[in-house]
């Protein structure tokens, strides 16, 4: 046990955006270190001769052909936005590109 | 932009203390009709969010497909690179918030790349071979275009909102990762400009990238290091962003060797971080350091099954390579008849391409080369700019000449003609007519005008007429200046030495 500790969830919840209480960050160091603990077990059956397995379904090369289909409309595409202008999406400014 | 100043060593102090070490990752755009994972049209230019379907917005419940042809092109990439191409490859999503991509992850790939350990050799100006060993190229997907507004610069800092544009979002990518590369010297900048043109030169080679740079079809991101004399550890490095023209990745080189060494000579250390060129001032400011953010939790795509290549189908792709870009110099050398130093000359001037699709579209080879390494070079140097990204296509140099064949115009007419087309006038013709440019070839005013230079210069038509016909180049001068440059000067000679009755 105890693979994940309360900082690990701390710094998962920041990668993901979320807020967590200290409260559910201790609860949350629990619970997914039980889920980790199991996830570990199937490590234990798996010997060296099973390839890591991305996809349960042996299934491989499905590819399109290079033709251009349908698309939306820029009203179609900005419909859902919270908001718009000049036919784009309009976002907050977040500094990380500059 | 910060208004600090970093200090910087000379360039010659810098390398008489450090050995730089090099690595670049460039970004391909690669010219399929659909995108990536959708069959949205891959364009440039189009109405902002047209080029979109629900895979590219990230809407709830799509599934993405891929393109066959992008991954044949990123396969024929690799073969180019001499890379192995790997026998399975899959993608994986790179986790991360900004709104250039509406998915909040990139689909990428992470441990199993396309495309392995190659290595291709840069020839540099002089002939210097250098071996370029190359880590990986892998698949991705390009993200949308912000644009910043509000704020004075149009910049980051100080904007209140950005707009957003999809229609990039989703155009295949691939990225070309190299190891690191060193004892490269004081050559190192002139280095990243070729290496970087070699990889320009091979997607367009191989027909899979339209490799337009100003329109962002190759950008690199360049690492730079720098380790004391003597030293085999790697220093610290810094990434340049997004360094788009070859000129900047020369000068973005040069300046962070400068800086690096500049910062190690007073004690203090690199700090590891993301650095954004300014092409206006020539120098790099900070941007991002290393961060939590960095710790883009990828994970394999589970909407997308594995690529499995299989021997038929890489040989199959092999034999529809074209001619590698070495052997093709060999051949147009050969084919132009140019010397070993007129040849170099055009390599080293980047017009080898610009060239080659001139004398396709119909003009002697030695015309196509006056114009390439005369009027538009020149031009170039001037707009710091490379010759090609000018603008100048070979249709418009297959009209200039045809107009000066006919002796509708002269050389020296031809540059403004030139002129008018880059200012958008029209065509050649077009400007002619609008600018009043073509050759006078009336006798008439040309008879005024000779008649005007010789009175002008009396002593001098009284040496001509006394038998010293080398004399007449300053009446043809000043007939020509009377003419604004549009006088045929051979056809004003014949009429100088007829009107004072003198032989040729």
């Amino acid at each position: 046990m105890a693979e994940i500790n309360r900082e690990d969830v701390a710094h998962l919840a920041r990668l993901a955006h979320i807020d967590m209480s200290s409260e559910e960050l201790d609860r949350m160091a629990g619970e997914l270190a039980v889920i980790v603990d199991s996830i570990k077990s199937v490590s234990e059956v798996a010997g060296d001769d099973v390839p890591a397995t991305s996809h349960p379904i042996p299934l491989s090369n499905v590819y399109r052909d290079d033709v251009v289909g349908e698309t939306l409309s820029n009203e179609e595409a900005l419909a859902g936005a919270p908001d718009n202008a000049d036919g784009r999406f309009r976002v907050p400014a977040i500094l990380d590109g500059e | 932009m910060t208004a600090v100043h970093d200090e910087v060593l000379s360039f010659d102090e810098a390398m008489e203390k450090y050995d730089p070490a090099l690595g670049f990752e460039v970004h391909v755009e690669l010219n399929t009709r659909t995108k990536m994972f959708s069959s949205a049209p891959n364009g440039f230019g189009d109405t902002p969010n047209t080029n979109i379907t629900p895979v590219d917005l990230g809407l709830p419940g799509v599934l993405p497909v891929v393109n066959r042809v992008a991954v044949e092109s990123s396969i024929k990439i690799g073969l180019a690179l001499g890379c192995k191409i790997a026998e399975r490859s899959h993608f994986a999503r790179k986790n991360y918030f900004y709104p250039d991509t509406p998915k909040n992850f990139q689909t990428s790939q992470y441990d199993e790349p396309i495309a392995y350990d190659g290595a291709i050799d840069i020839e540099l100006a002089d002939g210097t071979v250098f071996t370029v060993e190359i880590e990986r190229a892998h698949m991705e997907e390009d993200a949308g275009k912000l644009t910043h507004m509000g704020g004075a610069t149009g910049r980051i800092q100080g904007a209140e909102f950005s707009l957003v544009d999809y229609n990039r979002a989703g155009v295949p990518l691939v990225e070309i990762v190299t190891k690191p590369i060193l004892g490269a010297g004081r050559r190192a900048p002139e280095l990243a400009k070729a290496y970087v043109a070699a990889i320009r030169e091979i997607v367009k080679n191989l027909g899979v990238s339209d490799a337009r740079m100003e329109r962002g079809n190759v950008r690199c991101d360049a690492n730079v290091s720098l380790m004391p004399k003597g030293s085999t550890t790697l220093g610290t490095r810094t990434e340049t962003k997004n360094v788009n023209s070859l000129r900047s990745v020369e000068h973005a080189v040069t300046y962070e060797i400068q800086r690096h060494a500049a910062v190690l000579d007073s004690g203090a250390a690199i700090v590891q971080e993301t650095r954004h060129w300014h092409e206006d001032t020539r120098s790099t400011t900070a941007g991002r350091p290393k961060s939590d953010a960095d710790d883009y939790r990828y994970f394999p795509e589970p909407d997308l099954v594995p690529v499995v290549t299989n021997d038929a189908w890489i040989e199959k792709l092999r034999s529809e390579l074209p001619e590698p870009p070495a052997e093709r110099r060999k051949r147009l050398q050969a084919d132009w008849g140019y010397s070993d130093a007129e040849f170099r000359d055009v390599v080293n001037a980047g017009v080898m391409s610009s060239i080659e699709d001139t004398v396709a579209a119909g003009v002697s080879p030695a015309v196509a080369r006056k114009w390439w390494m005369g009027e538009i070079s020149r031009r170039a140097k001037l707009a710091d700019v490379e010759p090609a990204e000018l603008g100048v296509t070979p249709e418009l140099i297959v009209e200039l000449n045809a107009l000066i064949e006919s002796g509708k115009i002269n050389d020296k007419l031809s540059r403004e003609v030139l002129d008018g087309v880059l200012a958008g006038e029209g065509t050649p013709a077009e400007v002619v007519e609008a600018r009043g440019l073509a050759v006078v070839s009336d006798d008439g005013p040309l008879l005024e005008a000779i008649d005007g230079a010789l009175a002008a210069q009396p002593d001098v038509a009284d040496k001509i007429r006394g038998g010293k016909v080398q004399a007449v180049g300053a009446i043809v001068g000043g007939v020509m200046k009377a003419t604004r440059g549009q006088a045929d000067a051979g056809r004003v000679r014949e009429l100088i030495l007829q009107r004072l009755g003198v032989e040729g």
